[in-house]
C-alpha cells in the first residue's frame, strides 16, 4: 500500500485520496442475544471506493445501518469529518449528505421512475407547505431546480425511457438501477451501496461497474459498498474490510486482502 | 373525442409539470366545469340541488380530505365523520358567538380546529400501523361523538342536543339557514370545494405529495432517504382533517341545516371510506366520481323503475343500494384497488393511442 498518512494517498490507477471521512471507532452491536457486529474498527477516506466483503451473515449490512443511523451499536463511535457524531435518527443523517441503496430494493412501488428520483431531492427541498399548495414562488423554483439535477442524473444512468414508468413495472435490474439513481440525486458526499449487483447478469455488473467508478470519477464521491462478486470488488475498490461473524479479519487493499490467511480460510469455510 | 399526444411536445420541465400535459384532458375539464358552474345550477331543481348536486360536493371534498391521509400517506382512518363533527361545530360555535362574522371565513377557519384534533388523534401513528391505527382512529371516532353529545356547551345548552343553523347573511343574501336559496348555497359549497381541490393537487403533485407517497410506499426507506417520518404522517393529518372538518362546516351549514351527534357517528365515515375506496385511493378526481355514483345510485336505483311504471318501496331501494354498494366495494378492492379513476385512466390510454395500439 502507497503512503497512508493522515493526508491520504495515491491510488494504483493515479487518484488521490484524501483524508479521513467517516470512522468507526471499536462499534459492537448486538440483537438479543446475536452479536452481530463485535468491536469493529476502520475507516472511509475522501473519494475512496471503499468495499465491504464477508460471507452471508457476517454482519455487513448491519454495518452499513450503523452508518446510515438506523441501528445504533451498543459500543463505540461514529467520527463523521472529523467530530464525533451523536446518535442521530435517519433522516438526520441522511441530511449531512449519506446516501444509500439496500439490498433488497426499497423503491417506492406506487411512484414513477421520476418521482422516486426527486425524493432522493428532498433533503435539498426546503419550502413551506403554503408555497406548495399555491404552487408558487419557492416552491415552484425549487421543483424546477431539482428537476433539473434529476434529468442530469437520470442521463447519466441511461434511465431517460422510462422516466415516466411507475416503478413496480420495471424488471429488477431497473431497479436496482432508479434505486442508484435517487441515491445520487441527493448529490451525497457519502454513497453506501448493499449489494447492488446482486442478481444481475453479466452484462448488467459491467454497466453498474462503470456506473459506480463514473460517479466516483465525476463527482468525486466518496464510496462505501457491500459485494459478493469478488472479481467486481477487486476490480472496483481501493480498500476492503473483511468480515466473517461479526468480526472484522482483514482490512487493506484487494491484494493485500486476497492473500490474507484469516480471508482465505473464512471464505474455504475453516472450522472456527 | 381524441386523445392524442402526438405533436405535443414538453419544451420546459415546468410545462412537463402542467396539470394537464395532454390537450384535450384541459378540454374535458373545461367541459366539466361548464356544467358545473353553470349548466347544472341553471337548470336543477330545488330537489336535484338538495339529493344530488350539493351532497355530491360536500362528500367529494369528505373524501378528498380522507383520501390525503388514507390513499397519499398511507395512514388508515375510521374516524373521518367525527372529523366532520369537528368542523361542523366549531363553525357552529364561531358563527353564533359571533353572528357578525363572514360564514365562508368561518367555514375556512373551521377545518383549524379539526387539523388540530387530528395531528393529537394522529400521534399515535408514529408507533402503530395499518389495522391498530384504525383502530386508534375508531376511538377517536367514539370519544369525539360522546362529546358533542356530552358537552351541552357545545350545542348552546338547546333542550334538543342538536345544533340547528341559524340565520346567516352575506352581502345581503342569505346563505344559510332556512331562508338561504339552494343555488347560493350550491354556488358557496363550489367555491369552497374548487379551492381546496385546487390546494390539494398542488401539494400533492409536489414535494410533500412524494412525502406522503414515500412514507405509503415504504416507510423504512423513506426515513433513510431523509425524511421525518412523524412530521411526513401528522402533516397529512393536519391537511386531511383541515379538509374534512370543512367539509363537516359546509355539511351543516350549506346542506342539513341542523345535525345531531349521531349524524357523526360510524356510519357516515364509512360512506366517506366507500367514496375513497370506489373512486380510487391516492386519486384526486376519483373522489368525485366516488361521490357521484354513491349519491346518485340511491335516486336512481328508486326512479328508474318508476320511470318504467314498476312501483318499488323505499325499504327495497334500501337493500338494493347496500347491496349494489357492498358489491362494488368488493370489486374495487379486489380487482381494481385504484377504483374508478384508475378505470378512467385505462380508458383514456386507449383513446391516446387510438387508431394504432402499437
Ligand atoms: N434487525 C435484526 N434483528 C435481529 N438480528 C439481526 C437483525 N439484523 C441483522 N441481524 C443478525 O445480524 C447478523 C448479521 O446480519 P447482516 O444482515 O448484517 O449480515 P450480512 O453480512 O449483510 O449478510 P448477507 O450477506 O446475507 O446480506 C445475522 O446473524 C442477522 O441474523
Ligand atoms: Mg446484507
Amino acid at each position: 500500500m502507497n503512503d497512508m498518512s493522515q493526508d491520504g494517498y495515491v491510488t494504483e490507477d493515479g487518484r488521490q485520496i484524501g483524508g479521513v471521512m467517516m470512522e468507526m471507532k471499536n462499534i459492537t452491536l448486538k440483537f438479543g442475544g446475536v452479536v452481530a457486529i463485535e468491536d469493529i474498527s476502520f475507516d472511509i477516506r475522501e473519494g475512496e471506493i471503499r468495499a465491504i466483503i464477508g460471507p452471508n451473515g457476517a454482519g455487513k449490512s448491519s454495518m452499513l445501518n450503523v452508518i446510515s443511523g438506523f441501528y445504533h451499536p451498543q459500543e463505540g463511535e461514529v467520527w463523521f469529518h472529523g467530530t464525533e457524531r451523536p446518535a442521530m435518527k435517519p433522516y438526520e443523517v441522511a441530511r449531512q449528505g449519506v446516501a444509500r441503496t439496500f439490498q433488497n430494493i426499497a423503491l417506492f412501488e406506487g411512484m414513477t421512475v421520476l418521482d422516486n428520483v426527486m425524493t432522493g431531492r428532498l433533503t435539498h427541498m426546503k419550502s413551506g407547505l403554503l408555497s406548495q399548495a399555491i404552487w408558487w414562488g419557492k416552491a415552484l423554483q425549487e421543483e424546477v431546480k431539482n428537476r433539473e439535477v434529476v434529468e442530469k442524473v437520470i442521463d447519466f444512468l441511461e434511465i431517460q425511457s422510462i422516466r415516466k414508468t411507475p416503478v413496480g413495472r420495471l424488471p429488477y435490474g431497473l431497479k436496482k438501477r432508479v434505486e442508484l439513481a435517487r441515491a445520487l440525486a441527493a448529490e451525497p458526499k457519502l454513497l453506501l451501496l448493499d449489494e447492488p449487483m446482486a442478481g444481475m447478469n453479466v452484462e448488467e455488473k459491467e454497466d453498474m461497474s462503470r456506473f459506480i467508478l463514473d460517479v466516483n470519477d465525476e463527482f468525486g464521491t466518496t464510496i462505501a459498498l457491500i459485494e459478493h462478486d469478488m472479481g467486481v470488488v477487486m476490480d472496483l475498490s481501493d480498500r476492503v474490510v473483511v468480515m466473517d461473524y461479526g468480526k472484522k479479519i482483514g482490512d487493506g487493499t484487494p491484494d493485500e486482502v486476497r492473500n490474507n490467511q484469516d480471508v482465505i480460510d473464512a471464505y474455504l469455510g475453516v472450522a472456527h | 373525442m381524441l386523445f392524442r399526444t402526438a405533436g405535443q411536445f414538453k419544451t420546459s420541465y415546468l410545462k412537463d409539470q402542467t396539470l394537464f400535459p395532454v390537450r384535450q384532458d384541459a378540454i374535458l375539464l373545461g367541459i366539466i366545469l361548464a356544467f358545473a358552474w353553470v349548466i347544472f345550477p341553471l337548470t336543477a331543481s330545488e330537489f336535484t340541488f338538495q339529493t344530488l348536486l350539493i351532497p355530491v360536493l360536500v362528500y367529494s371534498l369528505a373524501a378528498l380530505g380522507l383520501n390525503i391521509l388514507t390513499g397519499y400517506a398511507g395512514q388508515l382512518s375510521l374516524g373521518t365523520g367525527a372529523f366532520m363533527g369537528v368542523g361542523a361545530y366549531a363553525c357552529y360555535k364561531m358563527i353564533t358567538i359571533f353572528p357578525e362574522m363572514n360564514l365562508l371565513v368561518a367555514v375556512l377557519m373551521s377545518g383549524l380546529f379539526s387539523a388540530f384534533i387530528g395531528v393529537l388523534f394522529g400521534l399515535p401513528s408514529l408507533r402503530i400501523k395499518g389495522f391498530y391505527l384504525a383502530i386508534a382512529t375508531l376511538a377517536a371516532q367514539f370519544f369525539l361523538v360522546w362529546l358533542f353529545e356530552k358537552w351541552a356547551w357545545l350545542y348552546n345548552y338547546n333542550a334538543s342536543g342538536a345544533i340547528q343553523v341559524p340565520h346567516v347573511e352575506m352581502l345581503g343574501t342569505p346563505v344559510a339557514g332556512p331562508q338561504a336559496a339552494s343555488m347560493t348555497q350550491y354556488y358557496f359549497v363550489l367555491v369552497v370545494v374548487t379551492l381546496m381541490t385546487i390546494l390539494a393537487i398542488n401539494l400533492t403533485r409536489g414535494t410533500q405529495g412524494r412525502i406522503w407517497k414515500a412514507t405509503r410506499d415504504m416507510d423504512i426507506a423513506a426515513e433513510l432517504i431523509g425524511i421525518n417520518l412523524l412530521k411526513s404522517k401528522l402533516t397529512a393529518f393536519a391537511v386531511s382533517s383541515y379538509i374534512v372538518g370543512v367539509s363537516g362546516a359546509l355539511f351543516v351549514f350549506l346542506w342539513r341545516g341542523a345535525a345531531e351527534p349521531n349524524l357523526f357517528d360510524i356510519p357516515i365515515s364509512f360512506r366517506i371510506l366507500f367514496i375513497a375506496i370506489i373512486g380510487g385511493l391516492g386519486s384526486i378526481m376519483g373522489n368525485y366520481m366516488g361521490a357521484i355514483l354513491i349519491v346518485a345510485l340511491p335516486v336512481v336505483l328508486k326512479t328508474l323503475p318508476e320511470t318504467f311504471g314498476i312501483p318499488i318501496s323505499s325499504a327495497t331501494v334500501e337493500h338494493l343500494n347496500v347491496m349494489v354498494v357492498g358489491a362494488l366495494i368488493v370489486f374495487f378492492l379486489i380487482i381494481e384497488p385504484h377504483g374508478l379513476a384508475r378505470l378512467w385512466t385505462l380508458i383514456r390510454e386507449k383513446f391516446i393511442i387510438w387508431p394504432f395500439p402499437h
